[in-house]
């Protein structure tokens, strides 16, 4: 870690390594890179306010690798377009030279190698030095604000009940967040925690089911730079649907352009100069909403893990795409006056882990939460010599693992694991840790369960969860990527439509046919469904690693997709 | 042959879900269509041709929860004696029986908007339909998703 820290900071020029393979050796990037903390931070100011966004850290408190998706797909009106541009075609989009650290931040394109040369990201600890950094920069201008899916999905976070996350995020000293996973802690929870903050928990969308009254605040205004600032909250609409109702079972989510449009006028007619959705909607219902709801300036968005490195311009909204895990934090300086925002300017600072001094104080902190849980988290279960992601519209590598344990450990013929965009990639030659597997399934409802289903369910499934995915109406899709499948291949079409998109269902090990009015063995986790009953998935695939010792990933060849929309 | 589809895919949704929620109750009778919605209006309005606006129907596009989903429905009116909503009725094409509910308005009402929750078997299409003191009418209709969830990340 020292030497690959002091190289990167030491030698690298410019931003850009000469393009082909990436693969240069270490002198050749040495040469040509510049990693500098002063580097990534380098940002000429603009204007009277600065947005500092962060979003879906996933409770990461400390820095890790995180391959962004080879495949990830837009369908109907977000066909073509950013976020679904991926690897090479993304790359040109940009104009980011392979092999650069842009290029290793926010494609797929020679991962393995470049996360050797570049590093781990993210860390709170960073995050909290380029916080600090653009605060002694911009004073009062500032506001930090937390998009959600912040204090869920790792170890600590799920035996603290997100103490340590909470810790950790108030001193960073957000001035509003909003949320999705969060929710998954249980309602009561959520609110024990949201009432102990020094700062707004937003959220326009989320209503008592009985008789639809407020559980949060809707917005919130603030004085930055002289400019009245707006925020409204928006939680993850789909909440009730994409996760488990009966821990939250009073409370409603919704997704209705009317709703945001009344809190927008009743933000203006409150004097508001500029007006921010702080957005779990995922980005595709962001710009479908930017262009339905009137007089929104900015949506930070979030829930999609979508990471740009240009704010997108929808009308006369911006919108800004942070990434996940930590890997970046977003700036974004305004220039403002009572006619509105005249200007702006826009970065999105990768967390060089190696590049960005520690902030002292959020060391010594996420040191102490995480002390009581070191021995687990460190403990050895296997080896892999592959490298291993999830993240993508169908089954990653380390999905394998998941799908491949459930198989052997549960006894079942057939496999399904959650499509959850969360999760931390791990390198080739790198020891599998305890952590490195709640990374990727930390979560409140983590029942391996063993049934039976029909063939005919086991397609119903897929293709309801195909339509969440694919439908071409972003305000109809349900949230995720793909469920992943153990013991089965599949040709997916995601230009089809409802019901005709998954087809040449076969069971991995002879090819046959599924058999639609047969029973299978099923096993899999994550179910929303109350009273789950099995072994946590964390045991599962623990099992299974420690008699496995050595992965070896497999080509991904389970999933065929056609069609070309 | 529409009506089967629906109801096998229906049945394996509920039935196959201890890993996803299924978000409705099976019916046991058989499922309308939209062969089912258009015999109702035609009761109603004979062959009469309605025409889209005027009608703002809310509904979720997907729904939280199949059983209770919220419908509001308003339809643009002065609300004066020679011009104004006399009733909307509203149905729904994938459910045991089409009708959801009807209302009936006077130039008193002032408004002509209501709410209600009603309960959904299936992925289906609602459609509202309005007639107004002149005989003129008006239709609207929005699909709601009602899918068994899970695996949101």
């Amino acid at each position: 870690m020292v030497s690959r820290r002091e190289f990167i900071q030491a030698g690298l020029a410019g931003s850009a390594l000469l393009a082909g393979s990436g693969l240069g050796s270490i002198g050749r990037l040495a040469a040509q890179q510049r990693l500098s903390e002063a580097e990534l931070l380098r940002f000429e100011p603009l204007g009277n306010v600065t947005l500092i966004h962060v979003t879906d850290l996933h409770a990461q408190l400390v820095p890790l690798y995180f391959r962004e998706p080879s495949i990830n797909l837009g369908v109907g009106e977000a066909k073509g377009l950013v976020p679904h541009i991926t690897g090479k075609d993304f790359l040109a989009h940009y104009n980011i030279p392979a092999g650069s650290p842009m290029a290793y931040a926010l494609t797929s394109e020679d991962f393995a190698a470049l996360a050797r040369n570049y590093g781990r990201m993210g860390g709170f600890d960073r995050i909290s030095r380029v916080i600090k950094s653009i605060r002694a920069e911009r004073g009062d201008r500032c506001l930090l604000l937390d998009g959600g899916d912040t204090w869920t999905n790792s170890w600590t976070s799920l035996q603290t009940k997100a103490a340590d996350v909470v810790e950790a995020m108030n001193l960073l000293k957000p001035d509003a967040m909003t949320g999705h996973w969060e929710f998954t802690l249980g309602a009561e929870r959520v609110k024990e925690i949201t009432d102990s903050l020094a700062f707004p928990f937003l959220a326009q969308n989320v209503r008592e089911s009985e008789f639809e009254d407020r559980v949060f605040e809707p917005q919130k205004m603030f004085e930055r730079g002289g400019v009245k600032v707006a925020v409204i909250g928006q939680a993850y609409p789909y909440t009730g649907i994409a996760n488990p109702r009966w821990m939250f079972p009073k409370w409603t989510f919704s997704l209705k352009d009317d709703d945001v449009q009344k809190e927008v006028d009743a933000a203006r007619a409150a004097g508001a100069q500029l007006v921010v959705l702080l957005s779990h909607n995922g980005f595709d219902i962001d710009r479908k909403m930017a262009r339905r709801v009137k007089g929104i300036d900015v949506i930070l968005t979030a829930h999609t893990h979508d990471a740009l490195p240009e704010a997108v311009q929808v009308g006369t909204t911006l919108l800004v795409a942070t990434g996940s895990h930590g890997k970046f934090v977003s700036r974004l300086d305004l220039d403002v006056d009572k006619g509105g925002v005249k200007g702006f300017r826009y970065r999105l600072i990768p967390i060089f882990s190696d590049a960005i001094t520690p902030d002292a104080e959020m060391t010594t902190l996420v040191k102490k939460v995480r002390a009581p849980f070191e021995a687990d988290l460190g403990r050895v279960l296997g080896k892999t010599d592959g490298l291993l992601y999830r993240r993508g519209n169908f089954q990653g590598t380390f999905d394998d693992v998941f799908t491949d344990a459930m198989l052997q450990v549960r006894d079942a013929e057939i496999a399904l694991s959650p499509g959850v965009r969360w999760g931390a990639s791990l390198i080739p030659g790198q020891d599998i840790t305890f952590e490195d597997v709640t990374n990727a399934c930390a979560m409140t409802y983590p029942n391996c369960y063993r049934t039976s289903m029909k063939g005919s369910q086991i397609k119903a499934i897929l293709e309801d969860i195909g339509d969440n995915i694919f439908n071409p109406d972003p305000y109809a899709q349900g949230g995720g990527d793909m469920v992943r499948l153990g013991g089965l291949t599949f040709t997916v079409d995601p230009y089809q439509t409802s019901g005709r998109r998954i087809s040449d269902l076969r069971l991995a090990r002879n090819g046959q046919t599924l058999d639609a009015g047969r029973d299978y063995t099923v096993a899999g986790w994550a179910s929303i469904n109350q009273g789950t009953e099995g072994p946590p998935i964390w045991d599962v695939v623990s099992t299974y690693l420690q008699q496995k010792k050595v992965i070896t990933p497999r080509p991904l060849d389970a999933v065929k997709v056609v069609g070309a929309g | 042959m529409a009506q089967r589809a629906a109801q096998t895919r229906r049945e394996t949704l509920i039935a196959g879900m201890a890993s996803f929620a299924a978000a409705a109750i099976a019916p046991s009778l058989a499922l309308a269509d939209a062969a089912a919605v258009e015999a109702e209006i035609k009761k109603l309005y004979g062959d009469k041709k309605a025409e889209a606006g005027r009608i703002k129907l809310d509904v979720p596009q997907i729904a939280e929860n199949g059983l209770v989903v919220p419908i509001n429905v308003e339809v643009e009116s002065p609300m004066t004696a020679a011009d104004h909503v006399k009733s909307v009725h509203v149905f729904a094409d994938g459910n045991p029986l089409p009708g959801i509910v009807s209302y009936r308005f006077t130039p008193e009402s002032g408004r002509a908007a209501a709410s209600a929750r009603m309960r959904l078997a299936q992925t289906q299409n609602i459609i509202c339909i309005a007639e107004m003191a002149d005989g003129k009418l008006f239709t609207a209709r929005s699909e709601v998703k009602v899918t068994i969830g899970g695996c949101g990340g």
